[in-house]
């Protein structure tokens, strides 16, 4: 699952190598190579550290795009008890592009949204490669409804390079299937907690977005337009993307230094795709505990705080005060 | 044309086209007519030959609403600062300044309280010169304290927009002040506030899929080009060209996503008599 290696990841391949070769060798000679190997596995360890502590802002990109990554529909398998899935938006069709359903999480209800790339040639396009239309985010608004009217929270997975820029789209109302979604969201009678899978892009993550709680996970980005749009509109260029990544701060710690993410969610060395089970384990924990906290609302406070804390967001000079 | 290639005697005196005194002239860019400056601006800056709609300033939009354009501006004095240090390709302080300079603006939203036909209104209105109406923290905060007047005042709120989306250089800030504004109107709109939107050409973007296309009522000015996703971006996604009249105010009509299209002379009366037919006693 992990041939795929990112430049940055060389060095790593390399000390692999040699530890597999040794074990070949040694099996084939018979000589003892297990204090060789044991000190190439310690370098290992340390050269992982040293590469994963100190990642820039694109190598996290990087991640965050893996083809190996853990996708949406892999977090649900892994933290669900029990898991029904919901389909279409009662108007036009069903959009693969987002999952909905309900189900138990630790014996509570929750109503999952979730975005999906989906793995793989055949179910990329099924999934549209995660680029959500109008039709999906009414789905995800018709759920979330339903969760509102059985009083259950919501849990939102944001990965998504962008709402889908087509004609199609276009014609039943993208701009106001994502401005609906924000509207409704934001007085939503329920807890609605969101965590940033992989790709956080514009409008079209927030429309799932809206949320009490924003959760990051480790290796993610989230911002206005991707690096690439905004490269090539302000720099001409999309070979700027680095640039435009870092001008922008798009990385999960980045918004947690802004103050819209309000946690960063450990990842497990080496980056999610490494490890399914930890990394799920990570984000149901998050998860549950601020559930936990929220539960302890009412719909007022909760809604009173939602649109409180939105209210804060952005800097500005008051020449007045 | 060089100054040392000017005659600069008293008498005599090099004109060239561009010398012409500006404004003077206008061509029309849909039909190419050649309209004078006082025939425009009588016709509310609209073609007279074709009809097409000249984009114009949040100033004239006022004149144009306002009765004897008497109006206090508040929210004036709030201007961006630059929270995420962009400085490049171009410094995000210096441009402010220098669109500050050029537009006499101070952001890319002006927030007003006046009387349209006696009706006391909160009205906002977009300019589109400044950084392209961009949303940022800025224009967010605006918004928001217009939605909040209004409702404390117990006033109709109307927004004009042309923008062409969020602003790019204050990155997720920017994104967020969706979400910013659009929970204001939810809390607007739950306590039975009226809010009218009139689209105006550009809408794009974080806009659309916002304050946009949230209005109790939806308007917008003939043949503006409303989207989320603008028509170069759909192009190179599907890599093919877009059918005639996409994504106008002529074609969100026809696919129902705005009440109507109101040409420029008709925008006061038609909002006057919205207002009397849905503004609570």
């Amino acid at each position: 699952m992990n041939d795929y290696i990112l430049d940055f990841e060389l060095p790593l391949k390399k000390i692999e190598e040699q530890i597999d070769e040794l074990k070949k060798t040694s099996y084939r000679t018979g000589i003892d190579v297990a204090s060789s190997i044991e000190a190439l596995e310690k370098e290992l360890l340390l050269k992982k550290k040293d590469i994963y502590g100190t990642l820039t802002r694109w190598q996290k990109l990087q991640l965050a795009r893996h083809p190996a990554r853990p996708y949406s529909s892999d977090y649900i398998r892994l933290i669900v008890d029990s898991w029904y899935e919901l389909h279409g938006d009662r108007k036009f069709s069903d959009d693969s592009a987002i999952i909905c359903g309900i189900g138990k999480i630790n014996s509570n209800s929750v109503a999952i949204i979730a975005q999906e790339k989906g793995r793989g040639t055949k179910e990329k396009l099924k999934r549209n490669f995660g680029m959500t239309r109008p039709e999906g985010y009414r789905k995800a608004l018709r759920v979330m409804k339903l969760a509102e009217k059985f009083n259950i929270p919501i849990l939102t997975l944001i990965d998504t390079p962008g709402a889908y820029p087509g004609i199609g789209a276009e014609e039943r109302g993208q701009a106001e299937a994502i401005a609906r979604n924000i509207f409704e969201m934001s007085s939503l009678k329920v807890p609605i907690i969101s965590i940033v899978i992989g790709e956080g892009a514009s409008g079209g993550a927030l429309a799932i977005g809206v949320c009490d709680k924003l959760f990051c996970m480790e290796n993610t980005w989230f911002s206005v337009i991707s690096p690439e749009g905004c490269a090539s509109i302000l720099f001409r260029d999309p070979a700027e993307s680095k640039k435009a990544a870092d001008a922008m701060k798009v990385s999960s710690e980045d918004l947690l230094d802004m103050g819209i993410a309000d946690l960063l969610i450990k990842e497990p060395l080496g980056g999610a795709n490494n490890n399914y089970k930890d990394a799920a384990k990570s984000l149901k924990i998050a998860f549950l505990s601020a559930l936990d906290e929220l539960s302890e609302l009412n719909s007022e406070t909760l809604i009173y705080n939602r649109i409180a804390k939105y209210d804060k967001m952005g800097h500005w000079l008051d020449c007045n005060e | 044309m060089p100054d040392w290639f000017r005659r600069n005697t008293k008498n005599i005196q090099t004109y060239s086209k561009r010398d012409t005194k500006e404004g003077m002239w206008h061509s029309c860019p849909s039909c190419r007519a050649v309209i004078y400056q006082t025939v425009l601006k009588d016709n509310f800056f609209v073609c007279h030959e074709c009809s097409f709609h000249f984009r114009i300033t949040s100033d004239a939009y006022i004149n144009l609403l306002i009765d004897n354009n008497d109006y206090q501006e508040f929210s004036k004095n709030i201007v961006s600062s630059n929270p995420l240090n962009f400085t490049i390709p171009k410094d995000y302080s210096s441009q402010i300044q220098e669109t500050i300079n050029k537009t006499n603006k101070n952001s890319a939203i002006t927030t007003v309280k006046g009387k349209i036909n006696n009706i006391e209104v909160i009205l906002g209105v977009m300019d589109f010169s400044f950084i392209g109406g961009s949303m940022g923290s800025v224009v967010g905060e605006k918004i928001s304290r217009a939605i909040i007047k209004a409702e404390e005042e117990n006033l109709p709120l109307i927004i004009i927009t042309s923008s062409g989306g969020a602003r790019m250089q204050e990155g997720a800030y920017s994104l967020m002040q969706l979400a910013k504004t659009s929970s204001k109107l939810a809390r607007f709109s739950e306590k039975g506030g009226l809010y009218i939107v009139l689209l105006t050409d550009p809408t794009t973007g974080g806009i659309s899929a916002s304050i946009g296309m949230l209005g109790d009522i939806i308007l917008a000015e003939p043949n503006a080009l409303i989207c989320f996703a603008g028509p170069r971006v759909i192009k190179q996604t599907i890599g093919q060209d877009l059918p005639k009249g996409f994504q106008t105010s002529e074609f969100l009509l026809k696919k129902g996503f705005i009440d109507n299209i109101v040409e420029r002379k008709k925008i006061k009366e038609t909002i006057t008599s919205l207002i009397k037919v849905l503004k609570k006693r």
